[in-house]
């Protein structure tokens, strides 16, 4: 199986990649729109700024190719922000794939920093066999809930912890940095 | 709902864990990468490595380390310990740390926090404060606690916050090393002060230090070494204790 990463530079790459290795996948770190376009699975990271991020992918057109794709698709953190339709920081225009617009926590701690459950709201693949839903999570945005909202969590008021539409998915939390739990939702993605 | 944090912090020399027994002689404690290993196991919601090294090597020792301990488990870490710099920090990033922690370096020069901030997000960049209380006013100390300032504790906190801070490690002094509880006043002050999470550290002993430091004193993780590594306070009873006290944990 080939799995790619999406390297651009809000990308956390080297975490993800050696999640995958621990999973016996040696996934291949790359922004050529072809090397993407024929993997099995693509990966979309992300730890940084939506305005930056969203600025790298147009210049390297990777925007209309990340939505042309059909193979199943994972945006983590930033990632999945970025494949929603705007995000607040710094009043971006995002992928649009999700229909929901990301937005800044008010009156609570920001960062959302450490554990956090995880609530399966539509019996999404990606929960498989996780039995115990506590994931890592590092974001000062989020997705409000959406019909296209697969998980939600509780930080304040309640969140899109996971989007899914199509091929399409996104987790606001770290998988590659959130133990088994993390390590199964990864899996779970592969088996698709 | 989030849940309250336990992080396990390990003190790193030339690649090795080491623990002081006193002023001169530092005990090898073994491996860092096995104790990550067996801390991500036994439900550490993440770790902190703190390099004592000092020799001019250091940053391509540690970067390798950091490199091992990323493949190696699956939670977060954050490294700290002589770093001054956007390339430290760059380096260590790279490797595979989750988050850095900036201290005496952040002090000495304020505009590296805000520097760090813009160039890799706030969310990787942890302020450790080492706190010692004079006549009721907490000051901040440097190099490990062994130089005074006349900067309050608060002012700085307030400041770190500002530049781009995205998470305070903030020790007692006075509490550390002593196994008779955290300060819960220090930790209670920031934590209510600062719109960040605050991380309280020194002077964890029992279950019920960390029962205390997170219902009065409103830490949103306490941190704690020796206790740890000699096995003194096992993770997972502690865990279960808390959430018997109704503290929400990750079990």
């Amino acid at each position: 199986m080939e799995v790619a990463i999406i390297k651009y530079n809000g990308g956390n790459t080297r975490s993800v990649l050696y999640s995958l290795e621990r999973l016996g996948i040696t996934a291949i770190v790359t922004n050529d729109a072809e090397q993407i376009r024929k993997a099995d699975k693509v990966i979309f990271p992300g730890v940084g700024e939506a305005g930056s991020a969203m600025q790298f992918l147009k210049q390297h057109s990777l925007d209309v190719m990340i939505q042309s794709l059909a193979q199943p698709f994972l945006g983590i953190c930033l990632g999945m922000q970025l494949m929603c339709k705007s995000s607040e920081e710094s009043n971006t225009n995002c992928l649009g794939i999700f229909d929901v617009p990301v937005i800044r926590f008010r009156g609570e701690k920001v960062p959302h920093m450490g554990w956090n459950t995880v609530s399966n709201r539509s019996h999404s693949v990606l929960l498989k066999n996780i039995t115990d839903p506590y994931f890592y999570f590092v974001h000062s945005f989020y997705a409000p809930v959406v019909n296209d909202t697969a998980a939600t969590t509780f930080y304040g008021s309640t969140f899109s912890s996971i989007l899914q539409k199509a091929n399409f998915y996104g987790v606001q939390f770290h998988p590659e940095k959130s133990s088994d739990a993390g390590s199964t939702l990864i899996q779970n993605f592969l088996n698709l | 709902m989030l849940t309250k944090r336990i992080i396990a912090c390990l003190d790193v020399k030339n690649s090795r864990t080491v623990k002081g027994v006193n002023f001169e002689s530092l005990k090898d404690m073994g491996d860092p990468v096995e104790q990550a290993l067996f801390y991500s196991q036994a439900k550490a919601d993440e770790l902190v490595f703190l390099d004592i090294s000092a020799t001019n090597e250091r940053r391509k020792t540690l970067s390798t380390l950091v490199n091992s301990i990323a493949k190696a488990i699956n939670i977060p870490f954050t490294v700290g310990g002589g770093i001054s710099s956007v390339d430290d920090v760059r380096t260590l990033l790279e490797s595979g740390a989750d988050k850095i922690s900036v201290n005496t370096a952040a002090v000495n020069n304020p505009k590296l926090i805000s520097e760090l901030a813009k160039e890799f997000g706030s969310q990787c960049i942890v302020v450790a404060i080492d706190a010692k209380r004079d006549e009721g006013e907490w000051f901040v100390y440097l190099n490990g606690g062994q130089i005074p300032t006349k900067l309050k504790v608060k002012d700085w906190l307030k400041q770190a916050e500002k530049l781009g801070a995205g998470e305070i490690l903030l020790t007692s002094i006075d509490t550390d090393g002593t196994r008779n509880g955290f300060a819960i006043e220090l930790t209670h002050m920031a934590s209510t002060l600062l719109n960040i999470p605050v991380i309280a550290s020194g002077g964890a002993g029992t279950f019920d230090h960390f029962k205390d430091v997170f219902k009065s004193g409103k830490a949103d993780a306490a941190l704690a070494a020796g206790i740890f590594h000699e096995r003194t306070v096992d993770i997972p009873q502690l865990k279960n204790y808390l959430k018997e006290q109704s503290i929400n944990v990750r079990l």
